[in-house]
């Protein structure tokens, strides 16, 4: 690519204003005695450093699992110890046992915020940089507009670089998957991919799409030849990584299980704290976790998650491309997101990584969707005194996106690939032509809903008695002598209405695709190195 | 609550105006771009020069003028024209509305969140002024050559280069002054000149000089300029001067308008019988040849050269300890000193050198003028030999240099890559502003912010030798 020094402009911006927004408060910072993520974090090093390995996952007298207890897969802990040897080398007292906790001071904190810029230098940013040289069939300028785009994404700066977490990592290692499998490099994808999923268990929101889409071109091969090759192969590297990552706990039973049982922790409920998805939607009218039994909520939010991932997973393993795998990824992650046990807030990054892969192909939707995203998380951010950061990212990628890639001029049916869902409407309603007026409406107003709930849970304090948000919005008759205050607490409730309406969006998306992928099973949209390169730049 | 319903406020106003670029102006995208980017950097690290603001907003507030120079309750003392300390004065009106505790003179080293939210967003603020004459220049600027890519065009590549010019952000955003609006005058006086408006051009340089004395670097380059160009109307074909095409008018138009503006700058104090004191106060001659981190000029090669070899004739006896000053160049203070070897330098020493230095640009405007480009040429050149051989110069200095640099890089080749060189040196001798004890955070922030600068130099001057320089030049 010619203008590879554009590109290494973009990268060293996107670390500024990634350096800029880590000047700021972290989570946690001088409230004792829990504190927060920032302190889990430096625990971790701690723990992992002076404890032996059968010890991590168990509560004892030196490893207390109620103060920030290891709750992720393998490949963190070996993550913290990494960072632990280099903080024994430069400050000891940062990680001695017992008497570290809580530890804070301006050299630790450039410690903390250092390994978070090297993580995300060494495998999420050269993930990005290498998915947008190789996407076809747009300029190069485009591509470059891309990356910046996707690397000026708020939401994971914020959640990084602000609340502080290490998802570069794990939203990295999925993307140096999804690149794998893209360009048929099936084994090492799938390797990064188990090596993202050893790192954060939320990766498994990610899995069905790889399984079918790998299991999709097993398929295409034929199952007697090369494709039960492939699956062997495949499989073989799935239990290979698994077990190197887990080998130290594999010895006992008791380790495994105690190791799952932290990981999967479905003794907490269906939702905590407050998450802009189905059931916490749901509970401002029907106390779903009054209503039904624990066993039952199990039950009906993993058949609802089921339910709304089957399509598109199906599709994608009879007719596999990456295009489609991409749509695919985006589908089943907000579907997980929406239905699934026990999400947090931060999980929405894992629908962002697969929407920003999709943002060249339909910018409009997803800026909309990346927008929400961020402002889903605003109330988690302002407790970390992160206003001026959130405002001021999430402005700056609106202005990137709109400049890159003029969305507001990109509105018509065809480029919303919204035109088989309008098309089989107006079979039954002749006069449905204004879906295109009705969306840019609906954006207009999403962004005018954020702006004054951002205002308001800034300025305003809440009141005392509760209002019924909904109603308010929804219909505009009621007014009442106290302003349509918003409480705090169910300020992301809201923003579960545009994510709704792209969930509505999406379906239609995802047939879309799924019926554009029938016509050319040859996606020409990819370009694998090494190749003949067929793109006009 | 109020400082949150500022902020909103800013941040609103910021947010309608991003709305607006989805229009696709690319130069609204790179001004708000750059501004968010300054809205990142408050939480940064500030020098001195901040309490330095705030005293003179404390002192302009609540003295009366004739208290204004003679104040000295802070070390920090009023060293700026009085235009300045009018622009402090107005701040203070909506400081008042920040925080009460700032404005009070005895309130050394007062900052809280509120001075310094206040502050930091003075100055962005303030750089609307330089925006509009970015905007300015990049009509001076012509792209002769049809370029489709919008990065190959010489606007949108000297609106980058000035608008994103780190080494501003640098000073004005992280150390902590207000040059950008400053600078904006200077840019829109020379677009003036550009678009053949000089009344307007010298009007606003006459102002300038009375914000900040500093400009008085590059008054040569004007004085001369307009009265070779401007008074004298019309030259002969071969280009040197025309003696009865001297325009008595203009020259006295210019110099009432010099008068005028000196007259309402300096005419309070000159009632007041102020002006020695003020003039002792913007010109302090006992602060010592070189600042306190020394300026990449001749001066510092001087200074080292007289250490080493005071250094060499003791390792060789053949100086007498005794006879050498205890207190050290080096020490980093401000302070007078005398040199023990080569000879002591004195300011008229300074004056003669850069007087000797801008001699031959001056000649070439004088008898060879080549319009407002041959203008500009003189201009930096002025600079850049005050900047060399200058009395007590800051670092800062040198972004008198590039920045009027950046309007020449993009119309030749040559001039683009001398550009490049400039400015990462000059941008890189910036650094030591930022240093301080605990301040190693910044050595990242500096590094990237060093690599930054030079991809985006290096792209630039590629682009430029690529795209302006044909075959063969």
């Amino acid at each position: 690519m010619e203008k590879w020094y554009l590109m290494t402009a973009v990268v060293l911006l996107g670390l500024t204003v990634r350096w800029t927004v880590s000047l700021n408060s972290y989570s946690g910072a001088g409230k004792p005695p829990m504190f927060g993520d920032y302190e889990a974090q430096r625990h971790w090093q701690e723990i992992t450093f002076n404890l032996p390995i059968k010890q991590w996952y168990f509560n004892s007298s030196d490893n207390n699992l109620q103060y920030w207890g290891l709750d992720y897969p393998p490949l963190t802990a070996y993550h913290s110890l990494l960072c632990a040897y280099v903080a024994q080398f430069i400050n000891p007292d940062w990680i001695a046992l017992h008497s570290s906790r809580g530890y804070e001071s301006q050299a630790h904190k450039l410690f903390m915020r250092a390994t978070v810029l090297i993580a995300d230098l060494l495998i999420y940013i050269p993930a990005v940089v290498l998915h947008c040289c190789c996407l076809k069939e747009i300029s190069t300028k485009k591509k470059i507009a891309n990356a910046l785009c996707i690397l000026l994404y708020p939401g994971l700066i914020l959640i990084d670089y602000g609340h502080f977490q290490y998802n570069s990592v794990s939203l990295g290692l999925a993307l140096w998957g999804v690149l794998g499998v893209s360009c048929d490099w099936d084994l090492l994808g799938s390797l990064a991919f188990c090596l993202a999923v050893n790192y954060k268990q939320m990766e498994l929101y990610h899995s069905l799409p790889f399984f079918c889409f790998l299991l999709g071109k097993c398929f295409k091969k034929g199952l007697k030849g090369k494709g039960f090759v492939l699956f062997v192969k495949l499989a073989g590297t799935v239990v290979a990584s698994f077990t190197l990552c887990w080998l130290p706990f594999f010895t006992e039973r008791a380790q495994a299980l105690q190791v799952l049982r932290r990981l999967f922790p479905v003794d907490r409920g269906l939702f905590e704290d407050k998450v802009a998805n189905i059931w916490c939607s749901v509970s401002v009218f029907l106390k779903i976790k009054d209503i039904l039994p624990h066993h039952v909520q199990i039950i009906v939010s993993f058949c609802l998650t089921l339910l709304s991932l089957l399509p598109a997973c199906v599709k994608l393993t009879l007719q596999p491309s990456p295009k489609g795998f991409r749509f695919t990824l985006v589908s089943c992650a907000l579907s997980f997101f929406l239905f699934s046990f026990q999400v947090h807030e931060k999980s929405i990054l894992l629908v962002s990584l697969p929407v920003c892969l999709v943002l060249s192909e339909i910018p409009f939707m997803s800026t909309w969707f990346l927008l929400v995203s961020t402002f889903s998380m605003l109330p988690l951010l302002l407790k970390d005194d992160l206003l001026m950061p959130s405002v001021v990212t999430t402005m700056a990628f609106f202005i990137a996106c709109a400049t890159s890639f003029s969305i507001f001029e990109k509105t018509s049916e065809e480029e919303l690939r919204l035109k088989s869902f309008s098309v089989s409407v107006r079979k039954h309603l002749p006069r449905f032509t204004f879906l295109p007026r009705i969306i840019q409406h609906l954006f207009i107003i999403s962004v005018i809903t954020m702006v004054l709930l951002t205002l308001m849970t800034v300025t305003l304090d809440p009141p005392q008695k509760l209002p019924d948000l909904f109603s308010v919005l929804i219909s505009t008759e009621l007014t009442s002598a106290n302003p349509p205050l918003l409480l705090r607490k169910t300020g992301p409730e809201l923003t579960s209405v545009p994510i709704f309406l792209y969930f509505i969006c999406g379906t239609p998306t995802t047939a879309w695709c799924a019926k554009r992928c029938h016509v050319r099973t040859q996606d020409s949209n990819w370009q694998t190195p090494g190749r003949q390169s067929r793109t006009y730049t | 609550m109020r400082i949150k319903w500022v902020e909103c406020a800013a941040l609103s106003v910021m947010a309608a105006l991003s709305v607006m670029t989805g229009g696709g102006s690319w130069f609204l995208a790179l001004a708000l771009g750059v501004t968010l980017l300054k809205c990142l950097l408050i939480p940064t690290y500030h020098s001195t020069d901040f309490e330095v603001h705030r005293n003179w907003l404390a002192i302009t507030h609540s003295l009366p003028i004739s208290q204004w120079y003679y104040e000295a309750t802070s070390e920090w003392t009023l060293d700026y024209p009085p235009f300045f300390a009018w622009f402090e004065y107005a701040l203070s009106h909506v400081a008042k509305y920040f925080d009460q505790e700032m404005l009070n003179v005895h309130n050394l080293n007062y900052s809280s969140s509120r001075t310094l939210l206040f502050q930091r967003f003075s100055v962005i603020f303030t750089d609307a002024l330089f925006v509009y004459a970015v905007h300015e220049c990049c009509k001076c600027v012509d792209g002769k050559k049809a370029c489709k890519e919008l990065t190959e065009k010489p606007k949108f590549i000297l609106s980058v280069l000035l608008l994103w010019n780190f080494g501003l952000l640098i000073v004005d955003h992280i150390h902590f002054q207000y040059n950008g609006f400053l600078f904006g005058l200077m840019l829109l006086s020379i677009a003036r000149l550009f678009q053949k408006r000089h009344m307007e051009g010298a009007f606003l340089f006459a102002v300038l000089l009375h914000f900040k004395h500093i400009y008085l670097y590059v008054a040569p380059a004007y004085g001369i300029y307009l009265l070779r160009s401007y008074c004298f109307t019309a030259n002969k074909p071969d280009g040197s001067i025309r003696w009865n095409s001297f325009s008595f008018v203009r020259l006295i138009s210019l110099g009432l308008t010099v008068f005028l503006v000196s007259a309402l700058s300096l005419g309070p104090f000159l009632a007041l019988n102020q002006l020695p004191q003020v003039f002792s106060r913007l010109f302090p001659f006992k602060r010592g040849l070189c600042h306190a981190y020394w300026a990449p000029n001749f001066w510092a090669v001087y200074n080292a050269l007289d250490k080493v070899l005071s250094v060499i004739g003791l390792q060789l006896k053949l100086l007498d300890p005794k006879k050498i000053p205890k207190a050290s160049m080096t020490s980093g203070l401000v302070q007078q000193f005398q040199h023990t070897v080569l000879p002591s330098v004195t300011p008229l020493v300074t004056l003669i050198c850069t007087l000797i230095a801008i001699l031959p640009s001056i000649f070439c405007l004088w008898f060879k003028p080549q319009g407002p480009r041959g203008f500009l040429r003189c201009l930096i050149l002025c600079a850049l030999s005050s900047f060399m051989f200058g009395w007590h110069v800051h670092e800062k200095a040198i972004l008198l240099a590039i920045l009027p640099m950046s309007l020449l890089s993009v119309g030749k080749a040559g001039d683009a890559s001398i550009f490049l060189i400039l400015s990462t040196t000059g941008h890189y001798s910036l650094f030591p502003l930022l240093f301080t004890a605990p301040g190693k955070k910044n050595l990242f922030l500096i590094g990237w912010k060093l690599s930054t600068s030079l991809a985006w130099a290096l792209w630039k001057s590629s682009v430029n030798l690529y795209s302006l320089s044909p075959p063969g030049s």
